[in-house]
């Protein structure tokens, strides 16, 4: 029996490197994804293209745009000169984002009366548009806090307050230290980039069996391979052997250029990593597999692998948190393997956690990949005989 | 160019397709997938984080500055913690995205105007939920400063006044700030890449791995002939898939369609001519389905999924990236989407884009029959 099965092995692994363009064809491809991918992918916002329309035209309106000035996160590309030309450079869309600081800022300030400040973000893309307003609210209480403290706007005489003690002659609101923990620059590719290869591992290992099996029944050669003395479960596993040793190869190719390239920290145990992922070729084997019993076409294998693929790339957690979905759609991600994956991807490189909070996920994947696996397995074996 | 042997050769695809439902049926669905997916279960919206409190203080102000976070939806507070210790378990487990934590001395500082600290711990792993959290947190402060500001001057007689900024934010176009306003526009891009190059892509190479390409070739076919007979039936295809996507976006989950729907299917239309030649391209010059798949995946699904605009703001890519995303038609086609949606631009707004969709289109189309010709030779 294993005799046979090393046959087959052979066979396919001849099949794939036999000439450099498949040798090419099956590390070119993801190396050249996670390249695209990495770079592509990131939600950052830096410098939002920021128009000012100064209608007071006072030292503290001037102190504002410097406050802004100051913050990375604006730069300042058009003085507008009235409402209109915002409203141009708003639907042209060369800006992110305007301020504009209404007459009378400074008397009002002087005052003590609310300075009037307004600021229009661009909500076309909602992600960029609720990142900017933060930063803008963040700009302007900067500003505030700078002139309550300041003697020449602060009150320097206290009256009686409740109580009958001396009233503080400043009020701050409570200033907050915030403290980011595993990715204290806030930068999203090292969030995206595990993701990513959790994506890539996937797509290549699914589409690749289910297509290379249908291949077989397209051209005839699976009526060949089955007037051989060869059982299907032989079959099964040689044909499926090769696909899991090219998955975890790629694995280890997608990791280290992740590293190399993007400089992704990794923080959990290579082991845990290894692990996880040939637990998790379990899984997109069989559905691979599975893709091919019910395809007879490599057209229909591409389109179900698509259908299949997609939704579950989207409902993983790699761009679109699983904790804002509806909970029906939330409780649904529990049948998605990729979810469990990215978890473990993700929490090891990000959080470099150990195997025991991961083992919830582990085995999540063990017996997904164990069913289905088991259930193509027969269902192929029907198709056969 | 002679059409009746065009109208043949696009008579045998449509065979090609009724005769194989499943096919069509996922060509169908696939469409609508996406959308159900990006109307209904997708957002990018932050709301709800799951927050714990801990609060060394327990006094009157420190209470009321967990109501200030319990009152706000993008914040649910889960309950108290009494340790580091717990909110560092939660965030490990993923429990927690934030904590607050109140030190001792808050009331007393807060009381006395030495502008208390306290702390709050994101979970930085998920970065833009955390950079999100940041300002909603930020924001919640500075309202709550504002409060607490104007009852001191309540209590001070109204005699004696803080300076104080009231900003005041506004968003356009897309006030509510959905992510799916913004999603379900650049998903017609998407569909019609599917349908358009990677369904194409496969349909020549077909011909050559099954040995039926030498048949096609023999007959006095011309290659323009080929080209648009081959694709005329994935053309259907893609319309039908475009009207379904705009049909369900708009009337299903409400998307705003501030433009014109004649403009709008017109440039998709335009775009999908091009996908469609591009497709055949890659058929044109792959012996294997695979590789051709492999080959229109880099260049047709990928660049139309990450490097047009449609989730990942393209001015956030380093400059080389950005410079590569003018090579691909479908990021002034995403351009084209979103202002017909949102901003309701029409013709003269998107005349450049509209101008190179279509050179696009003719310049794969000249590129295909040329291919095509020295196979024939």
């Amino acid at each position: 029996m294993w005799g046979r099965i090393w046959e087959i092995v052979r066979k396919e692994f001849y099949q794939t490197f036999r000439d450099p363009r498949s040798r090419a064809l099956l590390f070119g491809p993801p190396l050249l994804q996670l390249i695209i991918f990495g770079y592509a992918v990131n939600m950052d916002v830096d410098h939002a293209r920021t128009a000012w329309l100064d209608m007071d035209r006072t030292p503290q309106s001037r102190e504002l745009l410097a406050a802004f000035e100051l913050s990375r996160y604006f730069r300042i590309t058009a003085i507008a000169r009235n409402d209109r030309e915002i409203q141009d450079l708003m639907d042209r869309g060369s800006i992110h984002v305007a301020v504009r600081v209404l007459p009378g800022f400074a008397r009002d300030i002087a005052n003590g009366e609310a300075a009037p400040v307004q600021i229009l973000v661009d909500g076309t893309n909602s992600n960029t548009a609720a990142i900017i307003s933060g930063y803008a609210t963040r700009a302007v209480a900067v500003y505030e806090s700078a002139i309550a403290s300041d003697p020449q706007t602060a009150p320097i005489v206290s009256s009686p307050a409740e109580g009958g003690g001396p009233a503080p002659a400043v009020i701050r609101a409570p200033r907050a230290q915030s403290r980011v923990w595993f990715n204290p620059d806030l930068k999203s590719r090292d969030y995206f980039v595990p993701g990513v290869i959790v994506n890539i591992i996937a797509l290549v290992t699914i589409m690749l069996t289910a297509m290379s099996i249908v291949r077989e029944k397209e051209i005839g050669t699976m009526e060949q391979l089955m007037v051989t003395p060869i059982r299907p479960l032989e079959l099964i596993l040689g044909k499926l052997l090769p696909f899991a040793i090219a998955g975890v190869l790629e694995m280890v190719l997608v990791v280290a250029a992740a590293i190399l390239i993007f400089e992704t920290p990794l923080r959990g145990s290579i082991p845990a990593l290894l692990g996880g992922t040939m637990l998790f070729l379990f899984s997109t084997l069989g559905v691979g597999l599975f893709l091919s019993t019910i395809s007879a076409t490599q057209q229909q294998a591409m389109m179900s692998s698509f259908l299949f693929f997609l939704p579950a790339i989207l409902l993983s957690g790699f761009a679109f948190p699983i904790r804002n979905m509806p909970v029906p759609v939330q409780y649904l991600t529990y049948l998605n393997p990729l979810r469990y994956f990215m978890q473990i991807v993700r929490n090891l490189f990000l959080k470099g956690v150990g195997i025991t909070a991961l083992s919830q996920e582990m085995i999540a994947l063990a017996l997904f990949g164990a069913a289905v696996l088991g259930l193509s397995a027969v269902r192929f074996r029907r198709k056969l005989d | 160019m002679n059409w009746k042997r065009t109208r043949a050769l696009a008579r045998k695809e449509f065979l090609h397709i009724l005769r194989d439902p499943r096919s069509l049926a996922m060509a169908l669905a696939l469409p609508l997938v996406m959308i159900l997916l990006f109307g209904y279960a997708l957002t990018l919206d932050v709301d709800r984080i799951p927050t714990v409190v801990y609060d060394a203080d327990r006094t009157p102000e420190s209470r009321e500055l967990i109501s200030y976070f319990q009152g706000s939806r993008y914040f649910n507070v889960l309950g108290e913690a009494g340790d580091y210790e717990t909110i560092e378990k939660g965030i490990d487990t993923d429990a927690l995205a934030l904590a607050l934590v109140i030190p001792r001395d808050y009331g007393r500082d807060l009381l006395s105007g030495r502008g208390p600290q306290i702390q709050l711990l994101f979970d930085g792993s998920d970065s833009n939920t955390a950079s999100i959290a940041l300002g909603y947190a930020d924001g919640i402060l500075q309202s709550f400063g504002a409060a607490i500001r104007t009852r001191m001057q309540d209590a001070a007689g109204g005699s004696r006044r803080w300076a104080r900024l009231d900003a005041r934010l506004r968003v356009l176009y897309n006030s509510e700030l959905k992510s799916k306003n913004y999603l379900v526009p650049g998903l017609i891009a998407l569909v019609l890449m599917i349908i358009g190059a990677l369904m194409t892509s496969l349909t020549l190479s077909r011909e050559w791995e099954m040995g039926t390409m030498e048949q096609l070739l023999s007959t006095p076919l011309r290659p323009a002939e080929i080209a648009l007979g081959k694709m005329s039936a994935y053309f259907v295809l893609g319309v039908v898939d475009m009207l379904l996507t705009i049909a369900a976006g708009v009337a299903i989950f409400r998307v705003p369609m501030r433009g014109s729907y004649v403009f709008l299917i017109a440039t998709g239309c335009l775009f999908l001519i091009g996908s469609l030649f591009w497709g055949i391209l890659i058929s044109a010059m792959t012996r294997s389905q695979l590789f051709a798949y492999q080959l229109a995946m880099l260049t047709s699904f990928l660049p139309a999924f990450l490097l047009s605009g449609f989730v990942f703001a393209i001015e956030n890519m380093p400059v080389p990236v950005q410079i590569t995303t003018y090579l691909f038609p479908t990021r002034y086609f995403i351009t084209v989407l979103k202002d017909i949606f949102l901003r309701g631009s029409g013709m003269e707004a998107a005349s450049l884009e509209v101008l190179l969709l279509a050179a696009y289109a003719l310049m794969v189309f000249l590129v295909v029959v040329k291919r095509l010709e020295q196979k024939v030779a």
